[in-house]
């Protein structure tokens, strides 16, 4: 599929990455506007910033979602890593397995979060920190499986075999064959679990309580009462985070020759 | 418990897993479905799905939910095609899918600057003569900017497939003396119809269930099965009415599947 590209080709590309990028960037030029509002263009100032860095309850949200996120996505990594071994060694029923934990990768976030909802009042969790860290390791376990399992099934049994016949334990096989060779997809999976967790808003507005607000919740409310140019600057320093997230996981795919973009909502 | 089940203790966080957040949330769903606002066991709800109001509401939810994904495909197939053909597509490509990873929360509230009365909007309409328009809060914002959410999900199957195409066909095609509409036609779009076929899914399944944009950018104007779900569930507690909707999300949902196929997203 090798062919020179078309001026109108190029044009069309151009206007397409154009309106992806458009809102971003109006964010981030009026993140430095001195006039209040995203309407129009007053002067370059760094005021938001500081009013931001001032906000402690904003700042104290931040830090919950960025636990939130790093601890999801290291629970999940660690259970979905043995899943997709598990998997792995199964004879039978794999295929339903499989299908059960693609469930959650299919299902709508407002289903996922409505029964979820349902399960921890049965189950008499307090909506809150707790509710949202089991919902966000639950919704991102499906996408480590997804990420370690090809990894598992493209590895070669001859290499688990050679390791048998040459001593190794069923301890020493799993820490110095398997684990190794799926590295770079147990990394992949974190990566995706710890973005999707981060971006999370449907499931966690369901099972948050009325103490507990993570990012998306907190800004969907905000974004409800209206336009504050401090949501400005916080979106430019998520940006530039998320951008350094894409270039981690951009590395790791490379080395791991896990194919670019993954699995996202 | 033998052995062989200690030696394999380590899968029983997985398999708690599966049995507590995705077999038992389904089946409570399935359950509640069958209590009405007052706790007590009725069909009730299944009735009432069938009264004009929910019947009108899913219809409208599957329209909104089939032009966000026609109008999705009409722009990210000719994205994917002529990504393909540029000289370094990956990085192309990674410029695609940089902004899905910005929280859609942030994006969402950007439009709501863009569209707002004195937005960027208004202002490139007035300077084009056509003058300012009412335009957050209308069905057009909101099919843009669902769109706009979904698009790189489009692009990415479509791209892979694509991409994967073995570019012999497409000569021999040539060499048999088919024009470049026909080879298109007969050749290149059956090829990738898997990945358009994958987009579609990913698109349709969201978008039938979108509710938060819905309040945002379309201000409660446009009702789908999510908003529906998250209303019932959030603001009247009426759970029994809210899992009937949510349980027929689920049958549509596995319908869908089954007619296009499981495929992981992205793929």
């Amino acid at each position: 599929m090798q062919a020179k590209t078309s001026p109108a080709a190029k044009i069309f590309l151009t206007i397409v990455i154009f309106v992806l990028y458009a809102p971003i960037i109006y964010l981030v030029i009026y993140s430095f506007n001195s006039g209040g509002s995203m309407s129009s263009f007053e002067g370059f100032t760094l005021d938001w910033y500081k009013e931001l860095l001032g906000d402690t309850r904003l700042l104290i949200i931040v830090l919950n979602t960025l636990v939130i996120a790093l601890l999801s996505a290291l629970f999940a990594t660690i259970i979905g890593t043995f899943g997709a071994i598990w998997i792995y060694h199964l004879k039978r029923s794999k295929s339903t397995i499989i299908g059960l934990n693609n469930v959650l990768m299919v299902s709508p976030d407002v289903i996922i979060g409505a029964s979820f909802l349902i399960l921890f009042t049965i189950a008499g969790i307090r909506l809150g920190f707790y509710s949202v860290l089991l919902s966000h390791i639950a919704f991102c376990i499906p996408i480590v499986v997804l990420m370690v399992l090809p990894k598992l099934i493209e590895m070669n049994p001859t290499l688990i075999d050679a390791a048998r016949d040459l001593g190794a334990t069923r301890i020493g096989v799993f820490t110095k064959v398997i684990i190794p060779y799926i590295t770079p997809g147990i990394f992949a999976g974190f990566f995706m679990a710890l973005t999707y967790s981060l971006d999370d808003f449907a499931v966690t507005f369901f099972v948050t309580g009325n103490g507990f607000s993570t990012l998306s919740v907190e800004i969907y409310s905000m974004a409800r009462q209206g336009i504050s140019l401090h949501i400005n600057a916080l979106s430019t320093i998520l940006f530039f985070f998320t951008l350094i997230l894409v270039g981690i996981y951009y590395l790791i795919s490379q080395r791991g020759g896990i194919k670019l973009g993954g699995l996202r909502r | 418990m033998n052995n062989k089940f200690i030696r394999n203790l380590y899968m029983v966080p997985y398999a708690v897993w599966v049995l507590i957040f995705v077999v038992a949330p389904i089946l409570l769903l399935l359950y509640y479905s069958f209590f009405d606002i007052h706790g007590e066991f009725s069909l009730i709800n299944y009735q009432r799905f069938f009264t004009p109001v929910y019947l009108k509401l899913t219809i409208s939810s599957f329209w909104y939910a089939f032009i966000i994904t026609a109008i999705s495909l009409l722009v990210s197939y000719p994205t994917a095609y002529f990504l393909s053909k540029t000289k370094h597509k990956q990085l192309w490509l990674l410029l695609i899918i940089v902004p899905s990873w910005v929280n859609l929360l942030l994006k969402a509230y950007a439009f709501i600057g863009i569209f707002g009365a004195y937005g960027a909007a208004n202002y490139i309409l007035e300077w084009i003569g056509i003058g300012s328009r009412q335009l957050l809060f209308t069905d057009f914002s909101f099919v843009f900017v669902a769109v706009y959410n979904f698009i790189p999900f489009m692009i990415l199957p479509i791209f892979n497939a694509i991409n994967g195409l073995n570019p012999a066909l497409i000569d021999a095609s040539h060499d048999l003396g088919a024009s470049r509409r026909t080879t298109f036609r007969r050749v290149i779009f059956p090829l990738t119809l898997e990945g358009v076929k994958i987009g579609c899914q990913v698109v349709f399944i969201p978008a039938l269930s979108l509710f938060m944009l819905t309040r945002l950018i379309a201000g409660n104007r446009v009702i789908t099965l999510g908003t529906a779900i998250e209303q019932h569930f959030l603001v009247t507690q009426d759970w029994g009415m809210g899992s009937t909707i949510a349980v027929f999300l689920i049958l549509i949902m596995f319908i869908i599947i089954r007619i296009t196929g499981f495929r992981k997203r992205g793929a």
